[in-house]
């Protein structure tokens, strides 16, 4: 943090990430941290409960656990992160709501584009057939490698393939 | 000779070196004799103390800027040298083989993409950013300057790594992305793939720390007063190009990592065989490989607002709608790069949805365009240098722009993708928009790096040569394109392509007049230094805090931190100067701490070289010499006791006294000029 002479914090009117607890608030970042670590125990403890014990009607536990998981995350970036609403932290916040826009729209549009590409790549029919009718006339253990490479198993003709 | 049964030199034996092949030997020994030639008079005059001292090791962010656009204006020369191998080639191979063979012409073309886009265009850019974002934001350094240091090094390391492959083995041949699984290690066993690996994760890492440190800089570090919109285009720009590199580059170094482990672990993330996808490379490659266009591209367009701003005289126009387009465009970038392979089957919907989003990206940037003509308009246009590759800019962007929206409808890409109309489409915007806004730049913030301006005449014939340069290699292009013409063709047998072929063989003489036009004005402008001084600091009636300081800058940048208080902070400062005819009083000066140099980042970058050249060659025990070597120098550097020195206020006093001397001068001469 002393890698420059002008990061004194008294400069600027916001300060540093991670800077958050000074020397004189050290009971309060404890007592944050406690608090932190209690809730997300108990998300996870009550994860647990209702997998074991069927609190719930079994096909609303997906749902369950799905909520329990977003609560788990905002625990940790409110008590272990700090990220708050309050002004000197419009950074950070820009910052989370950046990255998680951006993972939704890699991971999001990955997931649609590479399901449609496999989607249609299955139809590579006239490839398939000569595949199958290379794989008849080989030997199954050692296909001929230059003639025609076996088929990867997300590949395989419908029905031989395990779906994901 | 082997070391627990692995041969000491791993892969690497003395056929690495092409002695059967004349044309890269004689390159590669060119090159060489040339490097230990500067090296040898670096020594032998004297000089590598204060090289050393002053450069090698400096954390100055105007230095490391100036080191960057060094690095990238020789990578881009190193690059244009690929230019001419290959219209050439593309000259002499019609019904006829060339003087290329297709293994070193498939080489050529892979170097020249990876060497313009990574160690060309990105260090230019990344350099001027790096010199100018602190000077405008009214700061003393950016946050992190070692950090500055090790990222440039890292970057020059990965230079290296793809220079070496001229001279030692092979360098890819798989075109400047590699896509599996013809860059998998059944199809390219060779190193080639492998140099291009390890020259980009240790660059990529290098451009990831400049990211994160200029990001850090802006969102951290503005001067007192400066609030978001109070910063100037350029430094919007930047920030949403350093955003993108923070967010992207990841997406990258993974990607790579991925292919890596598939080469030399044998994974098969991208193989075709066990449940490996190459279409997920692909995938990915263009989920960093789009944003990566902007991050070219947007500091380019901040470059061209500070210039027109300036050499017209008047505020940017429509500063916020620009900053809601810079932004604009920051999102969008990453919502369009399925567009890079339409083709590959994704069907009718996704096609769709990236086709239009492609097309919604080139509404932000006609606001762009119509911002930059209505701050023309009216204004007192100095047709200056920087200004001229403006406006060369404007006119052959909008043409690049306008093919780009006819590739982003789906159907016409189908039609279109893989061939030469593609690849005038993305030579057009990007030697226009990054390459134009480099020299723009370049023009625009010599005199603030160096103190004195260049040549006008020389620049100007650069300028005009350039545009016509551009026009004359890509204009054919596009038409071979709709000819049917595909890119990356060893040889053609067709007719009609032919004279086209010529006619963008041509363009490129009138693209090396322009390089020597350009190297001239360097050496003419530093002959004659001393007429083209600039003794104030700002030469160009400039509008931004970078001119409010002294040309060539002190260490420290400004002597007392400026005060904000709108747009175009120092305009404001010298309005009130010229209506109370003085400036302003003199401020209190005091010491200022600055962060001592350190040879941290060169150290670490050569550790990477030497792991990046020992993981190519498979020679194990290097790597993990080279690993441990690297992180030596972290804790070095980590447990240093001295971490900054003092400048004394009566230094930056005296300092800061001979520039406002100058500036007083001018002051009066102006006022008698006014009087007169």
């Amino acid at each position: 943090m002393t890698d420059t002479a002008s990061d004194d914090p008294s400069r600027h009117s916001d300060t540093a990430p991670g800077a958050e607890f000074g020397e004189e608030d050290v009971g309060e970042g404890f007592r944050a941290y406690v608090m932190g670590l209690a809730l997300a125990s108990l998300l996870t403890v009550a994860s647990f409960i209702t997998v074991k014990f069927h609190f719930v009607y079994a096909p609303a536990i997906p749902v369950a656990l799905f909520t329990f998981a977003i609560a788990q995350m905002g625990v940790h970036l409110v008590f272990f992160l700090h990220i708050t609403t309050g002004p000197d932290n419009i950074n950070n916040s820009m910052a989370l709501a950046f990255g998680v826009l951006i993972v939704f729209l890699l991971m999001g549009g990955s997931l649609w584009i590479m399901s449609h590409l496999n989607g249609n790549m299955q139809l590579m029919n006239p490839y398939m057939q000569m595949h199958e009718m290379h794989m008849q006339q080989a030997s199954p253990d050692q296909p001929d490698q230059q003639l025609m490479p076996p088929l990867p198993p997300d590949r395989q003709p419908a029905g031989k393939a395990p779906q994901p | 000779m082997t070391l627990f049964g692995m041969p000491l030199l791993g892969k690497l034996t003395i056929d690495a070196i092409p002695l059967d092949q004349p044309i890269p030997l004689a390159a590669g020994a060119a090159v060489v004799v040339i490097l230990l030639a500067i090296i040898g008079w670096i020594v032998f005059a004297g000089h590598l103390p204060y090289l050393w001292k002053e450069w090698i090791t400096s954390v100055d962010h105007k230095r490391i800027g100036i080191m960057y656009t060094i690095l990238g204006l020789v990578m881009l020369l190193r690059g244009f040298s690929d230019v001419m191998l290959m219209r050439s080639q593309q000259a002499f191979a019609y019904q006829a083989p060339g003087f290329l063979p297709p293994e070193h012409y498939d080489q050529i073309f892979s170097a020249h993409g990876t060497i313009m886009i990574f160690f060309g265009a990105m260090p230019f850019i990344i350099g001027i950013m790096n010199f100018v974002l602190p000077l405008q934001l009214g700061v003393r350094d950016v946050a992190f300057p070692t950090l500055n240091s090790v990222g440039f090094w890292l970057t020059a390391s990965g230079a290296l790594l793809v220079n070496m492959s001229l001279v030692i083995g092979e360098f890819a041949r798989t075109g400047w992305l590699p896509y599996p699984p013809l860059s998998e290690l059944t199809y390219s066993p060779g190193v080639g793939v492998d140099y291009y690996l390890w020259a980009l994760l240790i660059s990529g890492v290098g451009t990831l720390m400049a990211g994160i440190n200029l990001t850090t800089t802006i969102l951290k570090m503005r001067a007192p007063g400066m609030s978001y919109l109070r910063m100037p285009i350029f430094t919007w720009t930047a920030l949403a190009g350093n955003l993108l590199i923070t967010a992207a580059f990841p997406i990258l170094t993974a990607t790579l990592i991925m292919l890596t482990l598939d080469r030399y672990l044998g994974f098969h993330f991208f193989t075709d065989e066990k449940g490996g996808n190459s279409m997920m490379f692909m995938n990915l490659v263009w989920a960093w490989g789009h944003p990566e266009v902007y991050i070219l591209a947007l500091p380019a367009y901040g470059i061209f607002s500070e210039v027109i701003s300036t050499f017209s005289g008047k505020p940017l126009f429509g500063y916020r709608s620009m900053v809601v387009a810079t932004m604009a465009i920051f999102v969008l970038a990453f919502m369009v790069w399925l567009h890079h392979f339409f083709t590959m089957g994704a069907g009718g919907d996704v096609n769709g949805v990236f086709g239009i989003m492609s097309m919604i990206i080139a509404v932000p940037t006609g606001v762009k365009v119509f911002d930059w003509m209505l701050t023309m308009y009216g204004g007192r246009v100095r047709l200056t240098v920087p200004m001229l590759w403006s406006i060369c800019f404007i006119v052959t962007f909008v043409v690049g722009g306008a093919t780009g929206v006819l590739l982003a409808v789906p159907p016409a890409d189908f039609a279109l993708h893989n061939s030469m109309f593609l690849v005038a489409h993305f030579h057009n915007v990007i030697v226009s928009s990054s390459l134009f806004a480099a020299f723009a730049g370049y023009s625009y913030w010599f005199p603030k790096a160096f103190g004195f301006r260049l040549v006008e005449s020389w620049g100007r014939a650069a300028v005009y040569l350039a545009t016509a340069g551009l026009v004359g290699v890509f204009g054919p292009m596009y038409i071979l394109g709709l000819l049917g013409m595909t890119r990356r063709m060893q040889h053609y047998d067709v007719a009609s392509w032919h004279p086209w072929v010529l006619a963008a063989s041509f363009g490129v003489l009138i693209l090396i007049a322009s390089i020597v036009c350009q190297v001239t004005q360097l050496v003419v402008s530093i002959r004659h230094r001393d007429e083209l001084r600039d003794e104030t600091g700002d030469p160009w009636d400039g509008r931004s805090l970078e001119w409010a300081t002294s040309s060539p800058p002190p260490v420290y940048n400004f002597a007392v931190l400026p005060d904000v208080h709108g747009e175009e902070a120092y305009w404001a400062v010298k309005s009130r100067a010229l209506e109370q005819h003085r400036l302003r009083e003199e401020p209190h000066y005091e010491a200022i701490e600055i962060p001592l140099n350190s040879p941290t980042g060169f150290v670490c970058a050569f550790f990477s070289t030497v792991v990046g050249f020992a993981m190519i060659w498979h020679i194990w025990w290097m790597a993990i010499v080279g690993l441990f070597g690297a992180f030596a120098t972290f804790v070095v550097f980590a447990w240093r006791d001295r971490v900054e020195y003092e400048v004394s206020a009566e230094e930056v006093a005296k300092l800061d006294r001979e520039n406002r001397a100058s500036r007083s001068n001018t002051l009066a001469v102006s006022r008698r000029k006014v009087a007169a």
